[in-house]
């Protein structure tokens, strides 16, 4: 009995941050945020409904699962790649240098160090 | 001493493979460990030639604390965004980028840094500095973004520092 409120109390607050991470997406209003409302959805909402899981295996199975685990992992491994590209394309796409807060100890962030950039810098003079 | 290391040329790599593969079997059995060891002991060697410069962790055990931190962050962190996704109004949101200046140099440690910095919500790592000095991130909410600065240098990365060495 204790055990299903348990249970049943991780796949909500699991439910719950999936929520307001889908939520976010459509409330936020300018594209960087919204990329902020994914990875609460996959820290909190994925990891609630993988403990409820883990939870039931144990209690009901019989034996201790630990895919759930695994799956934490890879999505601790993944989302921050996923995010970083969606990143760069909108920075890419979508900002100039002079848009973001340049880097001190040198001239561009990597996304606009383009080679054509190199190319034109280092042979100014062209036949 | 040779011969160990040439056969064990990373054994935290291969402790973790062995793991990783008793986590995908689900069942403990002498069989699946002797086969994860197995694995464990050939993956390093076969990709051993494609990366030669492997960082050696200077206090692996800190990793274990490290990683708590960063769940329990990940936990509070969350309570926050959501409060700030669920109740306040767009016009009163601040969003804002902030410059991550970098003391940790191998890749490995900056890798680690970004994806923490991802995924302790609320602020997301977009772009490294072309000469990996350092790092831009988004912030959701900062009215102050100085304290944000402070807080990733002295919570994470004064960490990491201490791990990779």
């Amino acid at each position: 009995m204790i055990i299903d409120i348990l249970i049943a109390g991780f796949v909500a607050v699991g439910g719950l941050f999936g929520f307001v991470g889908s939520f976010g997406l459509l409330k936020l209003n300018d594209p960087m945020s919204r990329m902020h409302a994914p990875t609460k959805a996959t820290t909190l909402g994925v990891g609630g409904v993988l403990i409820g899981s883990m939870l039931h295996a144990w209690a009901y199975e019989g034996h201790i699962s630990a895919h759930e685990l695994l799956i934490t992992l890879f999505l601790l491994v993944t989302a921050p790649v996923t995010a970083n590209f969606l990143a760069k394309v909108f920075i890419n796409q979508q900002t100039k240098p002079d848009d973001l807060p340049g880097p001190s100890a040198c001239s561009l962030w990597a996304t606009h160090d383009k080679p054509e950039h190199h190319r034109t810098s280092e042979q100014p003079t062209d036949t | 001493m040779k011969l160990l290391n040439r056969f064990l040329p990373h054994p935290l790599l291969t402790l973790m493979l062995t793991v990783i593969w008793l986590l995908l079997v689900n069942r403990f059995s002498l069989n699946s460990l002797v086969f994860g060891f197995f694995l464990g002991l050939l993956i390093p060697v076969i990709t051993q030639p494609y990366w030669p410069n492997r960082p050696k962790l200077k206090k692996p055990l800190k990793l274990i604390s490290y990683t708590l931190l960063v769940f329990w962050d990940i936990i509070v962190a969350n309570v926050t965004v959501a409060r700030i996704v669920l109740f306040m109004p767009n016009s009163k949101r601040r969003p804002a980028w902030v410059e991550i200046p970098l003391d940790i140099r191998t890749p490995e440690a900056i890798a680690m840094l970004g994806g923490t910095i991802t995924m302790t919500p609320g602020t997301l790592t977009a772009d490294i500095s072309a000469q990996g000095r350092s790092l831009l991130v988004h912030c959701l909410h900062a009215p102050d973004t100085d304290e944000i600065r402070d807080e990733i240098k002295t919570r994470y990365e004064a960490r990491l520092k201490e791990i990779f060495g």
